[in-house]
């Protein structure tokens, strides 16, 4: 069995895994990182976002063994203890979630964006969440959170 | 999906030497196709050979009209990169429109194009632009690579290595997405060349890409969106499924290939 090693969250973390060992099964079995969600694990509705080294990825569609001495950032790792990211503190402010179930997966991949395209379009913020699907919110309030969250993320 | 042994070589020769000594080795790249295949246990390999690890794979480099992408290059690279930009704006703005933004993370044009799905943005380019395709052992034009939906003329065990594109006078590829998976369900990629206007669509064919010859010659003589409105396409051997028939996809070609030729004008 491989023995994997990445930074995740800023700690340094290792685990035996077999070779088709999902990322997402790594973050949510071995390190009970279970804000990573998994909704459709083929690859189509961005539950399961994280970022590998700075680019959001599906981590249903990644081999625990592929993220090998990479820095993987998930959703728990963005507050700053008690203190949420300006992107969560976008969402709360805005009603960009209502059961909650896309939400992390939509953070990490609006959180991607901004720092890419901080002056991202409202078209552009849509065509940038085709892989992030949301089946209750309509999407509108997730567009004005992530608007809002490109003015306090610069700030 | 199955287990297998997974390897991380970091040379193109040690990946041939995993492969060739592996009882059913397969090589993965971005693994947004392989993934979910092994998944549905329709692929089962031994042995995964990941290439991730091979720097000369990665890259890309303009030099005396030709844009030469490393296999491993991912769609996200290919899109946002300045030299792709300004020498085939057209090829930078194909890939950043597969798929979505962790898609185009993830895949590599040389996934793209050894899986050739009959409905994938890449293959298109290739046959338009006339690339040519580098694997580990020779070099393939694209008129040769491609043959037949999910078949290329690898051979078992070669690796695809770059990808060169030579750099046309004008381009453009316009795609209807499939609205769900945002494959094509039928896109269209003009190039006027040196030799002349080619013409390739993806999405339609049951044997995968291929050429529109009724569309370049009118092009030929008279590169305009004009120039094609009356020609009448075929249904003949164009694909009919739950997403749209072969009619309708006819009828597609038209219109995609009349709105690529205007964006090459523009
Ligand atoms: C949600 C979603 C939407 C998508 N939308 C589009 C779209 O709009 N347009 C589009 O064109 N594609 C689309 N794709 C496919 C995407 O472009 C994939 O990246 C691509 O098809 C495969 O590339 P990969 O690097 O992920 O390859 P992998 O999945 O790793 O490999 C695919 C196949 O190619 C082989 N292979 C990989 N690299 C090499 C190499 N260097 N030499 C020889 N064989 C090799 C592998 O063995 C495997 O059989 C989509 C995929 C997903 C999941
Ligand atoms: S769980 Fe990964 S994309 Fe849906
Ligand atoms: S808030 Fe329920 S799926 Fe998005």
């Amino acid at each position: 069995m491989p023995t994997v090693s990445m930074t995740v969250n800023g700690k340094k973390v290792s685990g035996e895994v077999e070779g088709r060992t999902l990322l997402v099964q790594f973050l949510r079995e071995n390190l009970r990182l279970t804000g990573t969600h998994v909704g459709c694990d083929t690859s189509q509705c961005g539950a399961c976002v994280v970022h590998l080294n700075g680019d959001s990825v599906k981590s249903c569609t990644m081999l625990a063994a592929q993220a090998d001495g990479a820095e993987v950032t998930t959703i728990e790792g963005l507050a700053d203890g008690e203190t949420l990211h300006p992107m969560q503190e976008a969402f709360r402010e805005h009603h960009g979630l209502q059961c909650g179930f896309c939400t992390p997966g939509m953070v990490m991949s609006a959180v991607d964006l901004v720092k890419k395209n901080p002056k991202a379009s409202e078209a552009e913020i849509r065509e940038w969440l085709e892989g992030n699907i949301c089946r209750c919110t309509g999407y509108h309030n997730i567009v004005k959170a992530i608007q809002h969250a490109q003015t306090t993320m610069s700030a | 999906m199955y287990d297998f042994a997974y390897h991380k070589p970091s040379s193109v020769s040690d990946a041939v030497a995993a492969l060739q000594g592996a009882e059913d080795g397969t090589v993965i790249a971005g693994g947004m196709t392989l993934i979910p295949t092994m998944k549905q246990r329709l692929a089962q390999p031994s042995d995964l050979i990941d290439l991730s690890g091979i720097g000369d794979l990665k890259g890309i480099s303009v030099s005396g009209g030709t844009v030469t992408i490393g296999a491993m290059t991912t769609h996200a690279a290919v899109a946002n990169s300045p030299d792709v930009q300004k020498a085939i704006p057209a090829l930078a703005h194909l890939a950043g429109h597969i798929g979505d933004a962790q898609v185009r993370n993830r895949g590599t044009i040389g996934g793209s194009i050894a899986n050739n799905d009959p409905t994938a943005c890449y293959p298109s380019a290739c046959l338009a632009l006339g690339a040519t395709i580098k694997t580990d052992s020779r070099e393939i034009p694209a008129e040769e690579f491609f043959d037949g939906m999910f078949s290329t003329a690898l051979e078992e065990g070669e690796m695809v290595v770059a990808v060169s594109f030579p750099v046309p006078e004008k381009a453009a590829y316009i795609k209807f997405p499939n609205p769900a998976s945002r494959y094509a369900l039928v896109g269209v990629f003009v190039a006027k060349t040196a030799d002349g206007v080619r013409v390739a669509v993806t999405g339609a064919g049951e044997g995968g890409v291929y050429r529109a010859s009724e569309l370049e010659g009118p092009l030929s003589s008279n590169f305009s969106a004009d120039a094609i409105k009356d020609v009448k396409l075929s249904a003949d051997g164009l694909n009919s499924d739950i997403h749209a028939s072969s009619a309708y996809r006819a009828h597609l070609v038209g219109v995609m290939a009349r709105r690529a030729v205007e964006a090459a004008n523009a």
